[in-house]
């Protein structure tokens, strides 16, 4: 992209229905002017070149966009950028690269936990967030004691992963994935 | 290579890498969203725009009017093409739907503008602006009511006397099923980056499952030489055969970009995978079957009815029953209905995937009539030969040994037998089976491999949709060469390297490793050449000829060394059915109450020859597996009688599995080798998961309530009025 096209691009874009703001992804901190239409998901993949994060259905129906905002687990397609001024975002580039990843994601290297590949980060971000949740002790619509720990059962795991469409039907190893997971950090939670 | 008779033992038979377990070359560039899918190019087209596309708004007739102007000047707007701007593009043989341009629509969501802008948002809000007046024309779109008016029989093919054949059978099973209209709702909808700036050379990043066969289309569609269209797509998120063909992505975005002379990059938003794209069509089928009271089957009369539009094959459900089982007598007839439905063509093992769903319970209601256990019925019937010709053999089938097999590891002898009989609390529970069949067909295929330092790279046009072709690839690649899979990389989608089958049809694994095996073979035959030796073995890393060893880093000394080949499939092929064969096991709780249906457990064990990586074969009969759920417990593509289109067009009106649907789940490969089917012995497995599947779990939803359901998807309202309750 030469410098020319870029301010060419800046000028048209800073309207009446454009807003500037900044929002902290993977860490760092980013500027943004952009129209107030665009979705926190197109503003990763289109504005920042975060690729990561997929569009699968732009209606928050799959999934494939899960990213984490302040901690919590969202639709990267049904938020708009500009609702996130000073807002902690991490997409699955501030989970882990190719030379130091997230246990999770070598999880789902060793149990085969995709085929395709485009639900993957956003299974990934969601099978963390499980195991938070459920830790967290927030009850889901499985639960079936409400006081005292929640089991890590899995009808609890299938049940909080369920608004991330797999189409290449990779269910039964994603489960595998995260209960090595889960084993992996209670083992490391009792030493 | 010519590959002319069946494999003798060759290397694979004592492999140390092809049928061993490797995790995915590709994963970690999967698991860390790093894999770069056709709308994420960033890096190769510099600055492009956005494409918008807008879909037709009736199901038939023709646009009189288009009035662009509040959209050509809309902010941002660089251009917009409707279809009244161009004359209809030809149509490739595999579109049997115009992609764009003309006055006349033929189905719901056809493309009708393209509004090229700035950003996403730009195009988008323009597209609302275009002004579209139509003259509607009344179209079909009522399958039942084509289905009663049906006179003749369009018969694909009789053997014996069917007829004579029911008139003298001691026991006869004669029902009518349906089967929904389904998406093939991959994860990526399709995409591409396109720059043709200069009207001439075109260059497309996209996702798409055939790099050959769509590279051809694009030249027919736009009246180029094929030699001046390059295409790239190295990941693709997932295709079921909806990616085969060019389709409206492509074709919208090459225009915008020939129109601004800018690269400009269109993904079909999400309900256009419904409308827009194709899809398979749902079927009526009549299914009669004539048996002698010692089990054996004496005919079969399998009649069905899919929707295409005009000039298309639509669904033929009937194919497979032609020469599953055995039988003297046999007729089949597939009526293909012309409707102005968006368009129907392949989806994951198109014919079998609905076929079976119903062929496999009519096989449940026949064993019940006789009063016999479903496996042992199917295994009463089974045939070493295809019954309609039976000089023609099957090549390597172990149907029986998968039943058993199945059995023995699900349990099945310990099954309740007495429909609706076992009940746990509000839980009826029931057991379910079905038999499973796929051919295998395997394509000509080519590659390129080159040694240099050492290291090898293959290159092929061949795709990896989430099949494993990456790995597979470098484990043919390394286990012929001699090397490890390290030394191996693995470049695959470029319209710039060797033609290989592509991702469709089943075919796929066993056609493209065959033709790699073969371009692996021309360069050894330069080694040995660059050596002056006659022969060698290629081993641990080293060229082994007498008491010579070379190490394979050496020979070229600096230089590359190239092998390019195609396999080539033999006639001797024709003569045999080749096949894949499976058995399903289901374990259901429906709700006494609600009807509500939960699996439980599922077992499929798989006989398709060599399986080269369990890991990644297992995975593909999983998703098989996953997606026959669907079919039979939620997915249907509900149709719109009066308007013509599926309204449910988006992931949550059109239900595919979720986790909380999918059960423990479990694949058994039978060891087996089929040296008619290639070099390697190996044949397809990505479609048979899905074959049988839904009827696995139709037979133990009755084997659960007593209630026979005939119509997918087996929803809780086709049985709530009968259910026990209490």
């Amino acid at each position: 992209m030469n410098s020319s096209n870029n301010v060419e691009r800046q000028t048209k874009t800073v309207t009446p229905n454009s807003s500037t703001y900044s929002l902290t992804i993977n860490g760092k901190r980013h500027t943004l002017t952009l129209d107030n239409r665009t979705t926190l998901l197109d503003a990763l993949r289109e504005h920042l070149q975060l690729t990561g994060s997929k569009k699968g259905c732009d209606h928050g129906q799959c999934g494939a966009c899960t990213v984490s905002i302040n901690g919590e687990r969202v639709n990267a397609c049904l938020t708009l950028a500009v609702m996130h001024q000073g807002d902690e975002i991490t997409t699955i580039e501030g989970v882990g690269d190719v030379e130091h990843m997230d246990p999770m994601q070598q999880a789902f290297i060793d149990n085969d936990a995709f085929q395709c590949g485009y639900c993957t980060p956003g299974q990934i971000c969601s099978a963390k967030a499980t195991l938070d949740e459920i830790r967290a002790g927030i009850p889901s619509h499985v639960t079936q004691e409400l006081n005292g720990p929640i089991e890590l059962s899995d009808a609890e795991i299938r049940e909080r992963m369920s608004g991330n469409l797999c189409r290449c039907g990779a269910y039964a190893n994603i489960l595998k994935a995260i209960h090595q997971v889960a084993k992996e950090q209670a083992t490391e939670e009792r030493s | 290579m010519d590959f002319n008779q069946s494999a003798d033992e060759n290397l694979f038979d004592h492999a140390r890498i092809i049928g061993k377990p490797h995790t995915r070359v590709d994963g970690a560039l999967k698991v860390t969203g790093t894999a770069p899918y056709a709308y994420e190019r960033h890096n190769v087209a510099e600055n492009p725009l956005v494409g918008y596309p807008l879909g037709s708004s009736i199901a038939k007739g023709r646009i009189t009017r288009m009035d662009a102007t509040a959209a050509r000047s809309a902010e941002g707007v660089a251009a917009v093409i409707t279809a009244l701007d161009i004359d209809e593009l030809p149509r490739a043989d595999s579109n049997v739907a115009k992609l764009f341009g003309g006055e006349w629509v033929e189905h719901y969501h056809q493309a009708i503008a393209v509004v090229i802008a700035d950003t996403l948002e730009q195009a988008r809000a323009a597209t609302r602006l275009i002004e579209v007046e139509y003259e509607e024309i009344p179209g079909e779109f009522d399958l039942d009511d084509a289905w009663k008016r049906l006179q003749d029989r369009d018969v694909v093919s009789h053997v014996g006397d069917v007829d004579a054949a029911f008139d003298s059978a001691e026991f006869t099973l004669d029902e009518t099923y349906h089967t929904a209209s389904h998406s093939h709702a991959m994860m990526e909808p399709h995409a591409t980056i396109a720059d043709w700036c200069d009207g001439k050379n075109m260059t497309l990043w996209t996702s798409n499952q055939m790099i050959e066969w769509t590279r051809q289309a694009l030249a027919t569609t736009f009246e180029l030489d094929a030699d001046n269209i390059r295409l790239e797509s190295p990941y693709i998120g997932g295709g079921f055969g909806g990616k085969l063909w060019l389709r409206a992505d492509a074709v919208l975005a090459a225009l915008g970009s020939r129109e601004t002379g800018r690269p400009v990059k269109v993904a079909l938003p999400r309900p256009f995978i419904f409308n827009n794209a194709t899809h398979r069509s749902g079927t009526v089928q009549r299914l009669r079957i004539a048996a002698n009271k010692d089990g054996r089957i004496t005919a079969f009369d399998h009649s069905a009815i899919s929707h295409t539009l005009p000039g298309g094959s639509g669904e033929d459900a009937v194919n497979q029953t032609r020469c599953f089982y055995a039988g003297e007598n046999r007729r089949v007839a597939h009526h293909a209905i012309d409707m102005n439905l968006p368009e129907s063509a392949d989806m994951r093992a198109p014919g079998e995937a609905t076929g079976l769903a119903v062929l496999e319970i009519a096989m449940d209601e026949m064993a019940e009539k006789l009063g016999m256990d479903p496996v042992e019925f199917r295994i009463l019937n089974d045939t070493q030969v295809n019954p309609e010709e039976p000089s023609k053999r099957y090549s390597d089938r172990h149907f029986v040994e998968c039943l058993q097999k199945g059995a023995e590891t699900f349990g099945w002898a310990a099954r309740n037998t007495t429909p609706g009989g076992k009940r746990e609390g509000q839980w009826l529970i029931g057991q379910g089976m079905a038999g499973a069949y796929r051919g295998s067909p395997t394509l000509d295929s080519g590659a390129r491999v080159r040694l240099s330092e050492g290291r090898l790279i293959v290159e092929t046009d061949m795709t990896d949709i989430g099949t494993g072709s990456y790995t597979i690839i470098a484990q043919t690649a390394a286990e012929t060469m001699g090397l490890e899979m390290r030394d191996v990389d693995v470049r695959l989608g470029n319209s710039a390297y060797p033609s290989a089958s592509g991702s469709g049809g089943q075919m796929g694994a066993a056609s493209s490793t065959a033709g790699v095996y073969a371009a692996c073979v021309a360069l050894q035959g330069e080694i040995t050449k660059r050596l002056g030796v006659e022969s060698a073995r290629f081993e641990n890393g080293q060229v082994v000829s007498g008491d010579k060893s070379v190490a394979l880093r050496d020979v070229a000394q600096g230089e590359e060394l190239v092998g390019e080949d195609s396999l080539h499939f033999g006639d001797f092929k024709d003569e045999l059915e080749i096949g894949t064969f499976g058995a399903h096991f289901v374990e259901v709780a429906v709700n006494a109450y609600t009807g509500e249906t939960r699996l439980r457990r599922m077992l499929s064990v798989c006989d398709a020859g060599r399986i080269l990586n369990p890991i990644t074969a297992r995975s593909q009969v999983l998703g098989g597996m996953t997606m026959s759920i669907g079919a039979a417990l939620t997915e249907s593509l509900n149709v719109d009688t009066a308007r013509g289109f599926f309204p449910n067009h988006d992931l949550a009106g059109y239900e595919i599995a979720v986790h909380a649907d999918i059960p423990d789940m479990e694949v058994i490969f039978l060891d087996t080798q089929d040296g008619a089917s290639t070099p390697l012995k190996a044949k397809g497995v990505g479609e048979l998961g899905i074959c049988g599947g839904a009827a696995a779990v139709a037979n133990a939803m009755y084997n659960a309530t007593g209630i026979r359901l005939r119509d997918y998807p087996l929803t809780l309202d086709r049985m709530l009025d009968r259910l026990p309750g209490a």
